[in-house]
């Protein structure tokens, strides 16, 4: 299949988020899980018997199976936070070729409302999921006193400063850059501006990463709906094109990464890019993948908003936040609207959201093109995809 | 290394490292060598990860290498025995591979990226030892 193929094929056409200024939601699993479909099926004016793909980053034949959906296209793909860029990935081929009409994909994890429910002991800490094979984590990472997954991420973030000079004045700025669009999202769980001395002044967790570094532990849910651009056409919202997509990975155990500085992003973001006929310049809003504060800085360096290892001094002067050349994380980010543990769904939410121009006070004037770059893993697997407006499609 | 008691996990054995970890209890370094590729590998695998051959063989390391990067812990128990925060490390290797080990031996303030380290070991409770790194020449 040839790149051409995929622009501009397929349109997200339905979203729905929810997350709570108290970290915690009143539904959960399966029940959280359906209301979001529901929900983003009722924003693009499609029904539950419309649906004939579905992705879920668990198990899609578990998923369809409680909807009662026997889908034709399916995709039970887990890399993490990006597995719902990759689930669009995915989706926008299938859809162009033929493989499928309708898709949805799907997330929900409620860590603070699981520990309540369970009577405020701890969760489940380490080891893998059931059936995800050996860990050689176990062996080769864990007796050395990590702390996962922020300690991967502190690795670097250290590389990053020895080698480029990277303050933490600078990493800090993206947390504050980010809560400065919090203050607009009336769901995010933190709301109160912050300032780069707030964040040093934060308690240390694994250097150089403080806390406020540091992505949250929130409940959150999310879906999308994804059609053909040719049905996305008589749908209720404007669709969210598909302009270009690309992933890469290129290891597991961030001990195996090749170069601590440098991510798969320099593979997906210009694959992604090159499909879309675009450049960084073009790029009105990016909603990249912040687990940690080094994480976002280091997207800015791969997609190629600025050069390998400008990403400090790009970030310093605010450019990220509102009013800023590269509005970043319009919905508060990981660091600051919620962070469920895969984030990468919130990611795909907002940027339709800001295409259609429904953002009220955080809305970015003009937003034709986004990008979605979608981090899973421990700066492991990297998605971007580029959505834009029917004004970007030509 | 502390007097007080190291209270590390102690590394499962998959079966294609047992070599690796037999090596630790003599306090040899060992690592894979692809033939064909004529690189180290690791992690151990029945593999090179590079053409998929079988062809590796079990090599004794110089224990040189240096600081790649590190975080330092606050958070965890000190897996080295000592108290407070300690030094995560990933170490590159003078043979061209990195692993994740601690630093012991050397203040915090002192610990710099690229900075010289040699390998020294912690006894494990069943007879191997645990690869920790120190500042090349001994204590900083």
């Amino acid at each position: 299949m040839s790149a051409t193929s995929i622009r501009g094929a397929s349109a997200i056409v339905g979203v729905a988020d929810d997350a709570s200024p108290t970290g915690q939601l009143e539904l959960s699993g399966r029940a959280l899980e359906a209301s979001m479909i529901e929900q983003a099926l009722s924003d693009a004016g499609l029904d539950i018997k419309d649906v004939d793909g579905v992705c879920h980053a668990g198990s899609s034949m578990q998923l369809a199976e409680y909807l009662g959906v026997h889908p034709r296209f399916t995709d039970s793909t887990m890399t993490g936070g990006s597995s719902f860029e990759v689930h669009v990935e995915h989706a926008a081929a299938a859809i162009a070729a033929g493989l499928a009409d309708v898709v949805i994909s799907v997330y929900a994890s409620t860590p603070r409302g699981d520990r309540a429910r369970a009577g405020g002991g701890g969760g489940r800490r380490g080891g893998p999921p059931p059936g995800m094979g050996p860990n050689p984590g176990l062996e080769w990472e864990m007796p050395a006193g990590i702390r996962l997954p922020m300690g991967a991420y502190a690795l670097a973030a250290t590389r990053h400063m020895a080698k480029y000079g990277t303050t933490a004045e600078q990493l800090a700025q993206v947390a504050v850059s980010t809560r400065e669009w919090a203050t607009m999202n009336p769901k995010a769980r933190y709301q109160d501006p912050i300032t780069i001395d707030d964040v040093l002044a934060s308690p240390m967790q694994t250097s150089p990463l403080h806390l406020l570094d540091c992505c949250l532990v929130t409940d959150g849910a999310g879906a999308f709906v994804m059609t053909s651009a040719e049905r996305a056409k008589s749908l209720a919202k404007s669709p969210a094109y598909v302009l270009g997509v690309g992933t890469c990975h290129d290891h597991s155990m961030i001990s195996q990464m090749p170069d601590l500085t440098t991510t798969a992003g320099m593979i997906s973001g210009p694959a992604a890019f090159s499909m879309a006929g675009i450049k960084a310049g073009d790029v009105d809003l990016l909603m990249g993948y912040d687990s940690f504060t080094i994480t976002a800085l280091l997207h800015l360096e791969d997609l190629g908003f600025c050069a390998k290892g400008e990403g400090g001094p790009f970030a310093e002067d605010g450019k990220l936040g509102p009013g800023g050349s590269l509005p970043m994380n319009t919905n508060g980010g990981g660091l600051s609207y919620t962070h469920p543990g895969m984030y990468g769904m919130f990611l795909l939410v907002e940027a339709v959201r800001q295409l259609r121009g429904e953002c009220a006070q955080r809305q970015v004037p003009g937003a034709e093109i986004a990008v979605a770059h979608g981090s899973g893993g421990v700066l492991s697997c990297m998605s971007t995809i580029v959505l834009g407006t029917e004004a970007a499609l030509s | 290394m502390s007097a007080e008691a190291p209270r590390r996990m102690e590394p499962p054995v998959s079966p294609v490292a047992e070599p690796f970890w037999a090596a630790t209890r003599e306090r040899r370094l060992v690592v894979q060598w692809c033939l064909d590729c004529d690189r180290p590998v690791f992690y151990p695998r029945d593999n090179c990860p590079l053409c998929l051959g079988t062809s590796l063989e079990w090599r004794d390391c110089t224990g040189e290498g240096s600081l790649y990067s590190f975080t330092v812990n606050h958070l965890s128990s000190n897996p080295t025995g000592g108290e407070g925060p300690f030094p995560v490390a990933i170490v590159e290797l003078a043979e061209g591979f990195r692993m994740m080990s601690n630093v012991v031996n050397c203040p915090l303030e002192e610990l710099r990226v690229d900075m010289a380290l040699s390998v020294a070991w912690e006894e494990l409770s069943d007879g191997r030892n645990y690869p920790v790194f120190e500042p090349r020449g001994g204590t900083a």
